[in-house]
């Protein structure tokens, strides 16, 4: 069996699997069962500064996208940082990390911009047991607008000042958490190291809202007739996570530095992806808000089968094995060439990629009278839209012509790895020295 | 309760009034809108879609069954109606498992189609819930067109005649109109009166006048008809019953099944309704399968199904024969009736079996009998008062393209006309095509 142990910045939790500071790590009652449930560890859910807790809106505060048969894609929420009173917080962190020392308890934080609140916040957690802290900068509704959150994370100077300032006032591991409402997120990153964080957490949740009610006129959720946009979440997210994770991961001034992923997170699966891109460890709120504690059981014992399969027997094994694998378009090898191929004993003749090959593409699936689809390599681009609509797993797949073999399309011979940086169309082309 | 399963004889009253309300109740209830959202989310919106090529009234199912998806049943119900005026009805009769669903591509690949009969049926029902009718007449055109028969080929193509600005009389021999969608088919199919529903909201268009009690020989005659209007269509169906040719036949208690299922459609009081303890229909159709199902609902205690060809011949669908295998109905193949036993009344039938080879169907020595308090025909029906002057093919009034008979103004649809399946489905494409091929000839 693999070994799912994961030590993350200094932080041990028995599997990689969290839950992000979030509802699901509002309180005592919920994390412990959490725990019961397996979980390997959790983010608290943010707490505030000293004073009166902060206060939530007493309509809806979630909206969601659904796929086939309700299944839930994407979620959003208005909802604000804990509205529970900071002490009571403390005191239930405590009790729950005596009881379960082998799990991970991280505390979200989020205070007013100023060293005073960042010292005061870190001075009242100190003794609580927990393992370490994670800053929000990323909650992008409510708390943005008073200058905390994704207000912070958006400026990078301010991530480094703060992450500088927990730091030099704690000695808990620091991850800071980001937020993806920026154009580039390997500067924020490259400020929380510059700071001195220990890890950054990706992604916070999007901006958004979910959908309109077209009623009403105003967007959901809907608190007596109007609407604010909230922070999307859940698998629709997370190729936009996987995306940034991979960003970091690869990036020269920001390579190496641990990171804990999130975003979408939903089966094992997303996890062992998140994971090969370079996270450390995953965090889950969605699956978990949708399904319940226990999708967590899934998880683990997928990881564990896939990671058995593959011979891994620590999950150093397989943090990071794609990173290497991502690159920039200009990188890509124009030379290789592939063409569809339809199995016809697969094909179950719904026409769907001729329509999606006619109407918007390069007209190269042909349609016989008996419903036969085939392929025309002469106009085939390889574009990849023909497996993507068609219903049958494998029943389209893309088949690498090899060397030397002549590209019906262009009449080309298929030849070495050569890229955009030196094609002859580039007007920037380096030219080889003569 | 005085009666009940083992009481000898044609007894009325052999159930219990919850029997009788579950036993012909609505056979498959209407999708609510979230088992519809999931069944619609089946459809993969084919390319030229192999359903909409199989449905005989090329109804756009991948579009309607879209906007099932995207929440307006409504736009869906438009869809089909624009194609079949009688969609609601389809819905429910349709032998779709042998039509669309049939190649419906996920029931090539895994066996379980896209439900696209009970989806049609959720579409029609909301539209036709609301009392919405979603025609329009076009402006007047002064020509006037009569329709013999209000079948379903009869109302398709009054329907489309009067869109087209047309005013239509329709002629029918019973008191109500309909024709099989009100006197033949099994009760549990369209339960609640749907088909005078249905023909209220179809004549909503406006237009079209209903004349009961009128046929061909009795009250018109088709030259009277030619010389009042300035086209004619035939759809009056086919009013004979083929007879068994078997000794014995005269006997009492020796009926049509068509007429067994029209009584029973006519009498909603399921008590009242008479049924022999042993029950033999004979035949191999959906008439055969719907009477002798019934029976069996009705209270009695063994009904046999005898078919005188082998199963893969039986016209009536795989999922028809399930259905009377489900409800505990007995089929005999390849064994055919040489003469019903009785005295006055029928009390046997006497059976012998059959081989059908190469040189057609011979008798074989071996015979057998079945007890018989009730016989039932269901072996086909036939053309009957058929007016003088027309072509006949195949037992039928020949027709060539749209209907069109060896009368210039005279067309004929549905299952008088020659061609087609005899199905309801088909009798609505041909009424609707007909009534084209007359709007293009009065207005060309």
């Amino acid at each position: 069996m693999a070994d799912l142990t994961t030590n993350f910045i200094g932080i041990k939790s028995p599997n990689p699997f969290w839950l992000a500071s979030a509802p699901p790590t509002d309180k005592e009652y919920n994390v412990r069962r959490a725990f019961e449930a397996g979980w390997g560890g959790v983010v608290w859910k943010t707490l505030g500064a000293e004073g009166p807790p902060v206060v939530n809106v007493n309509g809806p505060r979630y909206g969601a996208i659904w796929g086939a048969d309700r299944r839930l894609l994407g979620l959003n929420n208005i909802e604000l940082i804990t509205d529970r009173p900071l002490q009571t917080n403390l005191d239930e962190i405590r009790r729950v990390k005596r009881d379960w020392p082998d799990r991970a308890l991280v505390i979200s934080l989020m205070v007013p911009c100023d060293e005073e609140s960042w010292k005061d916040i870190l001075h009242r957690i100190e003794d609580t047991g927990a393992d370490g802290v994670e800053l929000n900068f990323g909650c992008p509704h409510g708390m943005s607008e008073r200058g905390m959150g994704s207000a912070v994370g958006q400026v990078p100077e301010y991530i480094e000042m703060v992450a500088r300032w927990v730091k030099q006032y704690s000695h808990m591991p620091c991850i800071v958490k980001l937020t993806p409402n920026i154009t580039d997120i390997r500067k924020p990153a490259e400020a929380a190291k510059r700071g001195g964080a220990d890890a950054v957490s990706l992604i916070n949740t999007i901006n958004s809202i979910t959908s309109v009610n077209l009623d009403s006129f105003a967007p959901e959720p809907t608190i007596d007739g109007k609407g604010a946009h909230g922070g999307y979440c859940g698998p629709a997210v997370k190729p936009i996570a996987l995306s940034m994770v991979s960003e970091i991961a690869r990036h020269a001034e920001t390579r190496g530095l641990p990171i804990s992923g999130i975003g979408g997170v939903t089966t094992w699966r997303d996890a062992a992806e998140f994971m090969a891109l370079g996270a450390g460890n995953v965090q889950v709120c969605t699956a978990a808000m949708t399904y319940g504690f226990k999708v967590v059981q899934e998880m683990i014992s997928g990881l564990s089968q896939y990671m058995d399969e593959k011979g891994m027997t620590a999950t150093s094994d397989l943090i990071g094995r794609a990173v290497p694998n991502v690159t920039d378009w200009n990188q890509l090898n124009l030379n290789y060439v592939t063409k569809a191929q339809i199995d016809q004993d697969l094909c179950i003749k719904c026409g769907r990629c001729y329509a999606a090959c006619e109407d918007t593409s390069h007209q190269a699936i042909a349609m016989s009278d008996d419903r036969t689809f085939t392929v025309k390599d002469e106009e085939c681009v390889a574009c990849n839209l023909c497996i993507d609509v068609c219903p049958v797993e494998n029943c389209i797949t893309m088949r690498p012509l090899a060397k030397g073999e002549v590209d019906p399309r262009t009449g080309k011979t298929v030849g070495d790895y050569a890229n955009w940086t030196t094609h002859p169309n580039n007007p920037m082309a380096m030219k080889a020295a003569e | 309760m005085t009666s009940n399963q083992l009481t000898p004889g044609i007894v009325a009253g052999r159930l219990g009034a919850a029997e009788y309300a579950r036993n012909f109740a609505d056979i498959a209830p209407r999708l609510d809108s979230h088992e519809a959202r999931v069944a619609a989310d089946r459809c993969y919106f084919c390319h030229d879609a192999p359903c909409m090529t199989a449905c005989p009234t090329t109804i756009d199912i991948p579009l309607f069954i879209r906007q099932i998806a995207t929440g307006t049943p409504e736009a869906a119900a438009r869809t089909i109606f624009s194609q079949n005026i009688l969609g609601g009805m389809c819905a429910r009769v349709c032998p779709t498992e042998q039509l669309c669903e049939e190649v419906c591509v996920r029931k090539v690949a895994e066996g379980k189609p896209v439900e696209i009969g009970r989806l049609q049926r959720f579409a029609t029902d909301s539209l036709m819930g609301q009392g919405v009718h979603p025609f329009q007449r076009a402006e007047p055109t002064g020509k006037s067109v009569a329709v013999v028969g209000a079948g379903p080929a009869g109302l398709s193509a009054a329907h489309r005649l009067a869109i087209k600005g047309h005013d239509v009389v329709i002629y029918d021999a019973r008191p109500k109109a309909g024709g099989l969608n009100e006197y033949g088919i099994a009760s549990y199919k369209a339960p609640d009166d749907f088909a005078q529903a249905e023909v209220d909201w179809l004549l909503k268009i406006g237009g079209i006048a209903v004349r009961n009690g009128k046929s061909l020989g009795n009250g018109l005659s088709l030259e009277g008809l030619r010389k009042d209007h300035d086209a004619v269509v035939l759809a009056f169906g086919l009013a004979g019953v083929n007879a068994l040719r078997a000794e014995g036949e005269a006997l009492g208690n020796v009926l049509d099944a068509v007429d067994f299922i029209a009584t029973l459609r006519q009498q909603p009081d399921r008590a009242k309704l008479p049924v022999g303890r042993d029950v033999v229909v004979i035949g191999g159709g959906m008439t055969a399968v719907d009477a002798a199902v019934q029976s069996k609902l009705l209270g009695a205690e063994n009904v046999t199904i005898v078919y005188r060809r082998g199963q893969e011949r039986m016209s009536a669908s795989a999922h028809e024969q399930e259905h009377a295998a489900s409800v505990g109905v007995r089929i005999i193949h390849n064994a055919a009736p040489v003469k019903v036993h009785g005295n006055g009344s029928a009390r046997e039938v006497e059976f012998a079996y059959t081989e059908d080879g190469p040189g057609g169907l011979t008798l074989k020595g071996e015979t057998f009998r079945l007890k018989a308090d009730q016989v039932m025909k269901a072996i086909g029906q036939i053309l009957e008062g058929t007016p003088d002057g027309l072509e006949i093919e195949g037992g039928k009034i020949a027709v060539t393209g749209a209907g069109r008979t060896s009368l210039p103004d005279v067309w004929a649809a549905g299952d008088c006309a020659s061609g087609g399946e005899d199905l309801t489905v088909t009798a609505v494409a041909e009424g609707r095509d007909a009534a084209e091929d007359i709007h293009a000839s009065l207005m060309g």
